[in-house]
């Protein structure tokens, strides 16, 4: 790709994975990252941003997209879903296998790559399905999703709800060094919940899932991972049980990783009252209780990547009775002006630590390029100006959903330049 | 069209969203339309010229005729649309269901929904007056207002008075609304039914629970009895109606062995010989058929206010209507 070098100066410049906090120069060239460091002298051709005040960090990750296409392409596509993740700063996103059809053959892997590649926006790494049709029968060929570009395999939206395909799922994967990915839900208990049981659910006469259903499902995947040595990685971890779980599986050494995501770090089930659709979300939002726990565990690291869960759904799907409302919000735009604004300039956590959760982890997590800003790594870069001030305006998201409990959020900080091997692929006006 | 909104806001929604005074004039103002019912001419021009449409998307026949009633009654203009024979089946939506009828200019919604918040969901989207005839699990506020009417004419006084609702609380909005109702007029509230049919949380709402039935007979002054539905058995929260009605049926037997008489509600349609024996249904301490009577008079009051009807000028709005 022939791009033109960019030399960021006097940026504060976060790269966790060397340890880098710091006002400094970053030189991009031939679509890698060429130095880091005081004072650098760019080439003549370079386009030179001055950058005072502003932050660079390794390009966002986010493993847990859904771009909805095939299949569903009046909610997101996978051209609108990357340009929505370019403008909220993510640089790789990695496709939920949910779709219709499923991602459960090559063909298919093939096909979502392809059109993120098309695309030329964040690069797109497709998820495998790993039971065929996410029907929980039997497993995909794992071998060749991999082949075709899997970066993982998971039935997200469906559980696996037999421990024994689990258990071959984490074992058979290991030769191809990647993480299984498991929605943790026992649907026996969750039965037709479509939101937290507890008091709220009882109030409003609708259908809970107890934090039990979660909470069995996250110790039998740990459980299993043990028994197997594969990685396990639990996605979007929502009650106080599972974080304690996870946190004590981590230290007798399970090999798991796992999510938090900012609307479970920041939301309860308070937000459902009023039978509000934009905050019926699976897993679904919990008690403050709950929340504190997942907030605590996105702290100390238990939970150590976050997500968006980024689930675009039409607005005319959302503008129905709460019982016939489909699960799931878009994140891709919001999560970095609320993670900078609620947790970081809230307080409760360092940036370094923000980007790493952000960034490096989800890299490390999934094996993906990216995540530093090492010598010779892809450009995939974001700028981020931490004093911009703008209030969540769904019409204007680039992702073709509006489906956010966010709107009207006034939030403090948002990335003005993405970048991907070096070119642009968003651009704050 | 400006929709009226009366001193209890435009719609009636659920008992939850109304002060004890709220509840308790409503029913001050069905006690004068009691006695339309009694006349030989039950009509009287109360809702002359209003239109109300009466969308049920979940089968009824008891509350959607008893609305029926209280509107051909006031004189109102009506309209029965069923999710059967309508346009839902051909996969129209909730709201464009409304907008449609909205657009034919109408001034009332009468809705029975299977959804909890399909009655706030249409009043949150449509000008005209709507009453929640029913939504889900969530609340069946008339429901309730006609119990809590029948209580009263019996007992005198709501507050101190004991009820408990016994049955499948988890999936009732009968239960939910009286639950909020009784709780503002100052009753002590208690549930009783298989811990399968009790929503978890629900203590937390400020109701006593009671596992079995005996112990809510020993402690009650009124049972509000609630019907077993059966897809309830075949989803497996009960094993069997027999078993069901052995440990929490409502028997004679059962009420005699404590030494205080006990005031039976049921909302119907019964299950004879499942939650309720016929010789309770048709004994000295049932006001069954009461409710049902009063259920008319309630609705009537309900559409009266909504209207923008004065509780204290409903006696003279009985000749000359709503202004």
């Amino acid at each position: 790709m022939n791009t033109q070098p960019i030399l960021f100066r006097g940026a504060r410049v976060v790269d966790p994975s060397q340890r880098i906090d710091k006002v400094l120069d970053l030189l991009l060239a031939e679509g890698k990252v060429a130095c880091v460091g005081s004072d650098i002298e760019g080439p003549e051709d370079a386009r030179i941003e001055s950058c005072t005040g502003l932050i660079i960090t390794p390009g966002l990750i986010d493993v847990h997209v859904h771009l909805r296409e095939p299949g569903g392409e009046h909610k997101e596509t996978i051209e609108t879903g990357t340009r929505a993740a370019a403008a909220g700063g993510f640089t790789s996103i990695c496709a939920m296998p949910n779709t219709d059809p499923v991602i459960d053959s090559p063909a298919m892997v093939g096909f979502v790559e392809a059109a993120g590649r098309a695309a030329r926006l964040s690069k797109v790494y497709p998820v495998g399905a790993i039971s065929v049709g996410q029907k929980g029968e039997r497993l995909t060929a794992i071998g060749e999703l991999v082949e075709a570009g899997a970066v993982a395999i998971s039935d997200d939206g469906q559980p696996v709800m037999d421990s024994g395909l689990l258990r071959m799922a984490l074992e058979y994967s290991q030769a191809f060094e990647i993480p299984v990915a498991d929605h943790p839900e026992d649907i026996g208990l969750s039965r037709n919940g479509v939101m937290n049981e507890g008091l709220v659910s009882a109030r409003l006469g609708l259908q809970g899932k107890p934090n039990a259903s979660e909470d069995i499902h996250i110790a039998r995947d740990l459980l299993v991972a043990e028994l197997t040595g594969g990685h396990i990685h639990l996605q979007h971890v929502s009650t106080c049980q599972g974080v304690d779980l996870i946190r004590r599986a981590k230290a007798r050494g399970v090999r798991v990783t796992a999510e938090a995501t900012p609307h479970h770090l920041l939301l309860t089930d308070d937000a459902v009252d009023g039978y509000q659709t934009q905050a019926k979300m699976n897993p679904p939002l919990r008690t403050e209780a709950d929340r504190e726990a997942v907030e605590q565990g996105f702290l100390d690291g238990t939970l150590d990547t976050l997500v968006t869960d980024h689930a675009p759904h039409h607005y005319d799907e959302k503008e129905q009775a709460f019982d016939d409302a489909p699960f799931g919000i878009v994140g891709l735009e919001t999560a970095l002006g609320l993670m900078l604004t609620r947790f970081v300039e809230g307080g409760k956590m360092d940036l370094p630590t923000l980007v790493e959760r952000m960034s490096l982890q989800p890299a490390r997590a999934f094996r993906l390029p990216g995540g530093t800003l090492k010598e010779g790594s892809p450009a995939d870069v974001t700028l981020v100006d931490p004093l911009l001030e703008w209030t969540v305006d769904p019409t204007k998201f680039c992702s073709r959903a509006r489906n956010t409990p966010f709107e009207g959020e006034v939030l403090r900080g948002r990335a003005i330049l993405t970048l991907v091997d070096g070119c642009v692929i968003h651009e704050a006006d | 069209m400006n929709p009226t909104v009366s001193a209890f806001g435009k719609d009636l929604v659920g008992l939850e969203d109304l002060s004890a005074n709220q509840i308790l004039s409503i029913l001050d103002t069905a006690e004068p339309f009691k006695e339309i019912s009694e006349r030989r001419i039950r009509k009287v021009p109360v809702l002359r010229g209003k239109t109300i449409v009466n969308l049920f998307m979940e089968p009824s026949t008891r509350t959607r005729i008893s609305f029926e009633f209280a509107e051909k009654r006031l004189s109102a203009d009506t309209v029965n649309i069923t999710a059967s024979g309508s346009s839902v089946v051909k996969g129209e939506t909730l709201v464009d269901t409304a907008r449609n009828l909205e657009a034919m200019r109408i001034d009332m919604v009468v809705i029975r929904h299977g959804s909890s918040g399909a009655a706030r969901f249409l009043a949150e989207r449509i000008p005209s007056n709507v009453v929640n005839a029913g939504d889900g699990a969530h609340e069946h506020p008339t429901q309730a207002l006609l119990d809590l009417l029948t209580i009263r004419d019996h007992l005198g006084e709501i507050n101190g008075l004991k009820v408990c609702i016994v049955g499948d609380i988890l999936h009732s909005r009968v239960a939910r609304s009286n639950i909020f109702g009784l709780l503002k007029l100052g009753a002590e509230v208690g549930v009783c039914g298989p811990m399968t049919l009790l929503p978890s949380g629900i203590d937390a709402l400020g109701v006593r629970v009671f596992r079995r039935v005996e112990e809510a007979i020993e402690w009650a002054e009124v049972l509000n009895v609630l019907r077993l539905q059966f897809e309830r058995m075949k989803a497996g929260f009960v094993p069997s109606l027999r078993e069901y009605n052995r440990f929490y049926g409502i028997s004679t037997q059962r009420l005699e062995r404590v030494d205080h008489e006990l005031l039976i509600l049921h909302p119907g349609p019964m299950n004879r010989g499942v939650e309720i024996d016929s010789d309770v249904a048709d004994g000295p301490h049932s006001v069954i058929l009461e409710q049902v009577t009063n259920g008319v008079a309630t609705r009537m009051a309900v559409l009266y206010l909504l209207a923008g009807g004065a509780p204290e000028q409903a006696e003279a709005a009985k000749e000359e209507g709503v202004g």
